[in-house]
């Protein structure tokens, strides 16, 4: 037998050749001195790409709407402490939404760690609660099969970010490289078949249902679950809602999906959702935000089957009748089979009670206002898009209007941060999917706030050309904040005002890009069409819109999710 | 309820934080933590003593399992077991004292393993409850110092926790 050739390399060649062989295209970063030795063989090589950020924050959302864009794992490197640090936001952003990301972090050399060394900080330790692992390499032998088990941990299972931590002697000293193709861990092997016995009580329960509902959340994005989840939806012909996360795995134009649930979610939604019997829950975590209060939520009894690839996923809010711990796909698969020629019941008059809801017509607004409403100019950039565009959002009022109002009929277009809420998420994750789908329409909405949070990255995006168009929804406050002071805290609006707020059209143009202001609502529609004409320019539209404007329904915090304030309440 | 939940672990760096800090972080509350190697040097067996509801418990068990580096997790509790913790204490034994002392001592099956001209250490092994009485049982002004170990668990007859 031959003897498998293995060359020495050093420990930042090793890096690179690893990413090569994972077929890594882009690496998001910023260099620093601990790093040094890895850009250096970055700079060697043409296969794997560097996107340089302004701020690591930028890096970590980069990465991440690189992955949210196109189920591939989203890379970025940053150097020791501050560097670090900066990315932990983009990290936990990540986590909290299941991202699978690989996080490379240089780290002091191995002898001063622990001696407060100049830009040292507890890498594992900080992003420790964070992150699905993380690793800390202290020799450079270990590092191949290290980098094998981050990009094996973060996309397999239940995906999340995954940190290498590498001392800046680990990436000078050498080793013989041999990338390892498979691994496996006793510690660690996710389930991906489901509990046949568990599957055939879901379908029994599905086939006798008189008020089914099917509540779908990102695991069924993250799993690409989508074309077994439309098959079921049409096979049964039962009713779909969708988390915020899960938007476009079933088509939001289609007669059978009400839209979002929960706390902004529509009235015929969240009221299916307390009045179905039967709940068939896939990839979807029943959070604060999507049930409202849980006591409230399980006053009406219903039977529900939850599918989720993390067992602690399941009962952890709502005592669930029929778990099935597996990956969506092949279960969904499953259930499809064992329907077979069986029937589901009529369900007529519950589509009716459901019609009757939906005559509710819960997210009119005044369509005759003089100023901008914001729903207008999503209900616009909707069809100026064709309803086709890769929209990534920022935190806030602006984000729950594209939700509602973008109807996303494919996923992975949707493209925010729903766990964490970071504020700051949509113009680096746009950067994301503009480099992970060449020649896709990419559109950020965002608002005057969230936009400032990584304002940096424009001068990213100009560098590499990235023609994101900007949707700022500007209405001088933090209109998420403002909109609960008004309803929960007397109107009192404490520094939610947005005050001495830069132009944006001056300050689009002063980063080499284009800006317009946008204030009347009948130039809405022509500026949007304008701007996405103009398709490798960056355009940053400034939209001047109500101030007073609510996002509604609205369930308030605590209280269940069919205590909704309507629009027509107020 | 008290449980009392083994856990076999990866002898890796950072295992026991990870352990401690997912405790931590969704607010479980650890009563008592015990760590060490096994007979096999690649892992540790870990002892976590814990209250909880029966929906609380079954999240800990899971959460655990999520853990990278957990390899097994056994909720000794659910079953038949055995549990032992070490107790060192240090009690006052002038001469007026050092008879009753020793007495008591004997009383609870403890050992005397160190000895001084005022004082004696005691060595006593038993469950948390046998531990408690052995300290109400003394004067509580002749005890000068005490250190537990926290509870170690293993499973009775052929229920084994390996890989």
């Amino acid at each position: 037998m031959d003897r498998i050739k293995t060359e020495e390399l050093t420990g930042a060649e090793i890096v690179i050749r690893c990413l090569q062989a994972e077929g890594v295209e882009y690496v998001f970063g910023y260099p620093g001195g601990a790093v040094l030795w890895i850009y250096d063989e970055l700079f060697k090589q043409d296969k794997v790409r560097h996107v340089l950020v302004r701020h690591e924050q930028g890096a970590a959302h980069a990465a991440d709407g690189y992955s949210r864009s196109s189920h591939k794992v989203g890379v970025c490197l940053v150097t020791s402490g501050p560097g670090l640090t900066n990315a932990v936001t983009g990290i936990a952003t990540a986590y909290m939404d299941s991202i699978p990301m690989v996080i490379i972090s240089g780290q002091v050399p191995t002898h001063a760690i622990g001696e407060d060394a100049f830009q040292e900080c507890d890498a594992v330790g900080i992003t420790r609660p964070c992150v699905k692992h993380n690793f800390l390499v202290r020799d450079v032998k270990d590092l191949a099969v290290t980098m094998k088990k981050a990009f094996h941990i973060a996309t397999t299972g239940r995906p999340g970010p995954v940190l290498v931590d590498i001392p800046k002697d680990v990436t000078v000293n050498k080793a013989e490289f041999h990338y390892p193709e498979t691994i496996s861990m006793r510690s660690y092997n996710p389930v991906r078949k489901g509990h046949s016995g568990q599957i055939k009580k879901a379908v029994q329960l599905l086939l006798e249902a008189e008020r089914p509902l099917i509540y779908t959340g990102g695991g069924v994005v993250l799993s690409n679950a989508s074309p077994q989840l439309r098959d079921l939806v049409k096979r049964t012909g039962f009713p779909v809602t969708s988390t915020l996360m899960g938007l476009g795995a079933y088509p939001g134009t289609d007669k059978q999906c009400l839209g979002m649930l929960g706390m902004h979610g529509t009235y015929e939604a969240n009221m299916a959702m307390q009045h179905c019997d039967v709940l068939l829950a896939i990839g979807a975590r029943f959070d604060d935000r999507v049930i409202g209060n849980p006591t409230h939520f399980a006053q009406n009894p219903r039977k529900i089957i939850h599918i989720d690839i993390d067992p602690s996923s399941i009962s952890k809010r709502v005592k669930v009748d029929v778990p099935i711990v597996g990956n969506i796909p092949d279960v969904l698969g499953e259930f499809l089979n064992s329907f077979k020629e069986s029937k589901t019941r009529n369900i007529s008059s519950w589509w009716k009670q459901i019609h009757d809801w939906r005559a509710k017509d819960c997210l009119k607004y005044d369509r005759k206002s003089k100023v901008i409403k914001p729903q207008f100019v999503l209900e616009k950039l909707y069809e100026v898009t064709g309803g086709d565009a890769i929209i990534t959002s920022d935190v806030g009022q602006h984000q729950m209007w594209a939700a509602q109002f973008y109807k996303f009929d494919q996923p992975r277009r949707w493209i925010n941060s729903g766990g964490l809420g970071t504020m700051g998420f949509g113009l680096p994750a746009a950067m994301g999917a503009v480099l992970a789908n060449p020649g896709a329409t990419v559109a950020c909405v965002t608002g005057e706030s969230s936009i400032q949070m990584c304002l940096q990255e424009l001068s990213t995006c100009k560098q590499y050309r990235l023609p994101i168009k900007i949707i700022n929804l500007n209405n001088k406050y933090m209109g998420m904040v403002r909109q609960w002071q008004q309803f929960f805290h007397g109107n009192r609006y404490s520094e939610s005002y947005m005050d001495a707020l830069p132009d944006f059209v001056k300050l689009a143009e002063g980063y080499g890009h284009s800006g317009v202001l946008v204030e009347k609502p009948a130039d809405v529609e022509p500026a949007l069409r304008e701007a996405f004409k103009r398709k490798k320019d960056l355009v940053f539209l400034d939209f001047v819109t109500d101030q007073a404007e609510n996002v509604y329904p609205m369930v308030p915090g605590g209280k269940g999710i069919t205590e909704m304030i309507l629009s027509e309440d107020l | 309820m008290r449980h009392i939940i083994s856990i076999l672990v990866e002898n890796e760096a950072g295992a026991l934080s990870r352990i401690s800090n997912m405790f931590s972080a969704r607010g479980y509350n650890i009563e008592s933590l015990t760590v060490a190697p096994t007979e096999d040097a690649s892992m540790s067996r870990m002892t976590v003593v814990t209250k909880g509801s029966d929906d609380v418990i079954e999240q800990i068990t899971k959460q655990l399992n999520k853990l990278v580096d957990v390899v097994k997790v056994v909720d000794l509790s659910e079953a038949e077991h055995i549990e032992r913790e070490l107790m060192l204490i240090k009690v006052r034994a002038g001469a007026k004292e050092r008879e009753d002392m020793k007495r008591m001592a004997d009383i609870f099956r403890g050992r005397v393993i160190d000895v001084s001209e005022n004082t004696y250490t005691i060595e006593l092994t038993g469950d948390g409850a046998k531990l408690d009485a052995f300290i109400q049982a003394l004067d509580q002004g002749a005890i000068l110092e005490t250190v537990r170990t926290g509870a170690s668990g293993i499973g009775r007859g052929n229920r084994i926790l390996r890989v």
